[in-house]
């Protein structure tokens, strides 16, 4: 008997050539940046030989320093706020009693990733602009504000999904062996949900370190971002050194996006 | 005995949900537990065994009826203040604790001084004979090992009560048997207080010192095996425990009038009273059925199968009117009962061993 042919994308004429292709337009600009960071040349397109030269201006370069303090900043703290919060949201959707709404809730959180980015910083600009007006301040307080509430659905989706394969089991264990609900919590809960905990961190840090959209509405002078001080350094004049900037971000997104997938990996 | 019960259970009845969805899982159950006794519950999927445990350690609050606990009503106390302990038939071990981690979390959670959690710990991981995993986790221990921390999880901090769901339903047969004796050896050393459910009859027979039969959310009978098995109250626990003949038929001034038209002497604690002329069912085990040749004294009846167990064979014969009674036999050393289809038998009910039950 013949045996049944299985559909495969992979028999189709032209997979091949459509995949090289794919991966070609992914990766190749990003290898032309990576290169040309180290490149000695003034120019961006012609090549003059290896250098260091770009990364040496640019970590010299004080709006490049101050820049990149206030961005390790804001996602510090905004990765650390949206973290309490999903973890809280979390817990609330997966463990305990289904409670009407729920559904809603689930939805109302991850809202962020589905409206259009630029329709939040538009609504955030206007609201912050009144505030500003209303209170006088006009410090980090609205950025990391701003980030901390797109961070949340990115925090929160590694943190539900390690609860929802946690065994409740375990908690009942935990009271039937006299723990209060807080040491069940502190005990067996928070270690077990930990490496969702520290990989939603890290995809909300990533997210924000790499926010233009809301961070241009939403930031007062002088308060660029990596992102949005090289945006405003490309308007002028194209340098090797947004290449550098761009190289360095790059390796600490590879960095922290490894450590997440491994995290979230995590069996025991 | 005129000790306190360890737990009682006053009509304690338990519906899960509500509205058109709800389910009465637990019919307002009435029960005493004598301290130090080994208790069973037994009886088929569904019947409410895991929900009355629940009950009893806390997971669960009782939709009427209270819990006692030692005599003290423990109904509103959540889990954490009751003096009972839990071996889950999942185990449920903390897989981020070491087997010693999870022996101590008990003694741990109860603020005992660390050298007392250390002592105790060994002498549970010595009582479960796994001193040598101490510094393991669960997941590099195999079923059995991992059962067996449960245990010792569980009596580390000297319950009053040890409640036990299908503590073994999970091992191979060996295993089983091992730990069932190793069960009760733990059992009559510490004098802590079992309730242990099973679903596996011969398991409750066993180890138990009083079994409580359970069908759709009530018990049916509770007393010692061997009251269980000889003196069923009813069909569902004759059915329900070992294998039992039924025959229809009527009282009568002598005895039992069968369908068949035989009379059948009864004992006087087997008529237990009952009028003459109501409808009711004889029950008698297998074993307890005598076998003779055509012709003697007795029920006449022919042989329909007969089917070899190895110690046992069991032979299956029909009366007059076609019911069927099954009479098991040792296996003779040949193997061969020497009984083929339609061979004539005769069939002797022992008075002793005859039980009514009503319809
Ligand atoms: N959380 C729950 N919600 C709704 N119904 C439940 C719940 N837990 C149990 N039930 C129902 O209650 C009844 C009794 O369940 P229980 O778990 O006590 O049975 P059991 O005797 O332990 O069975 P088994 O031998 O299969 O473990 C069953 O019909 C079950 O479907
Ligand atoms: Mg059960």
């Amino acid at each position: 008997m013949a045996e049944a042919r299985r559909f495969s994308v992979s028999a189709m004429p032209g997979f091949r050539a459509i995949t090289l292709a794919a991966f070609a337009m992914l990766y190749a600009p990003i290898v032309i940046i990576v290169v040309y960071s180290f490149n000695a040349a003034e120019s961006i397109s012609v090549w003059g030989g290896l250098s260091l030269e770009w990364y040496g201006r640019a970590w010299e370069n004080e709006q490049v320093q101050e820049a990149t303090v206030r961005s390790l900043l804001v996602a510090s703290l905004a990765a650390a706020i949206s973290t309490v919060v999903a973890t809280a949201a979390a817990l609330g959707t997966t463990h305990g009693a289904p409670f009407p709404g729920r559904t809603f809730i689930y939805a109302a959180i991850n809202q962020p990733l589905m409206a259009p980015e630029i329709v939040t910083a538009v609504a955030l600009l206007i609201v912050f602009a009144s505030v500003k007006v209303a209170t006088g301040y006009t410090g980090l307080g609205y950025l990391i504000l701003a980030h901390s509430a797109f961070c949340v659905p990115f925090a929160y989706l590694p943190i539900r999904a390690r609860l929802e394969g946690m065994d409740l089991s375990l908690e009942t264990a935990a009271a039937d062996l006299y723990a209060t609900r807080w040491r069940t919590f502190r005990r067996v809960t928070l270690p077990l949900m930990a490496p969702g905990v520290a990989a939603g961190a890290m995809l909300a840090f990533v997210v924000s370190l790499d926010d233009v959209i809301i961070t241009e509405f939403v930031k007062s002078a002088g308060q660029d971002t990596l992102p949005t001080y090289m945006l405003g350094q490309l308007r002028r004049a194209v340098t090797p050194e947004v290449n550098a900037i761009s190289t360095a971000l790059l390796g600490l997104t590879v960095i922290l996006l490894t450590a997440f997938f491994l995290l979230s990996r995590k069996r025991d | 005995m005129q000790r306190q019960a360890a737990v009682e259970a006053r009509g304690a009845r338990k519906v899960y949900g509500s509205g058109p969805a709800a389910v009465a899982a637990l019919e307002r159950v009435s029960l005493e537990i004598a301290e130090g006794e080994f208790f069973t519950l037994l009886g088929p999927s569904g019947c409410g065994k895991t929900t009355l445990l629940r009950l009893i350690a806390g997971f669960e609050t009782p939709t009427e009826g209270q819990i006692l606990i030692g005599g003290a009503d423990v109904t509103a106390d959540p889990p954490n203040r009751r003096p009972v302990n839990t071996v889950f038939q999942s185990y449920a071990l903390f897989p981020h604790l070491t087997v010693a981690e999870n022996v101590g979390f008990g003694l741990d959670m109860l603020d005992k001084p660390k050298a007392e959690v250390r002592a105790t710990v060994a002498e549970m991981l010595a009582l479960v004979k796994l001193e040598a995993m101490a510094s393991r986790r669960p997941t590099q221990l195999s079923g059995g090992q991992q059962q067996r921390v449960a245990l010792a999880r569980a009596l580390a901090p000297r319950p009053k009560l040890l409640l036990l769901d299908e503590p073994l339903s999970a091992l191979d047969l060996k295993l089983r048997k091992e730990m069932q004796s190793e069960l009760k050896r733990l059992q009559r050393e510490t004098g802590i207080t079992f309730v242990f459910v099973t679903h596996d009859q011969e398991e409750a027979l066993t180890m138990s010192d009083r079994v409580a039969v359970m069908s759709g959310g009530s018990i049916q009978q509770v007393g010692a095996p061997r009251e269980i098995y000889n003196r069923p109250v009813n069909r569902f626990v004759a059915d329900f425990i070992g294998e039992t003949n039924f025959l229809q038929g009527a009282l009568e001034e002598g005895g039992f009038r069968l369908a068949s038209g035989a009379l059948v002497t009864l004992s006087d604690d087997a008529r237990g009273g009952r009028p003459s002329g109501a409808a009711a069912t004889l029950a008698i085990r297998p074993e307890q059925v005598r076998l003779g040749a055509g012709g003697e004294a007795g029920l006449p009846a022919t042989v329909s199968e007969t089917v070899y167990f190895g110690t046992d064979t069991h032979v299956h014969a029909r009366l007059a009117d076609g019911a069927e009674v099954v009479v098991r036999l040792q296996s003779p050393p040949s193997g061969e009962i020497g009984l083929s289809p339609g061979a004539a038998v005769t069939l002797r009910l022992p008075a002793e061993a005859v039980q009514v039950l009503d319809d």
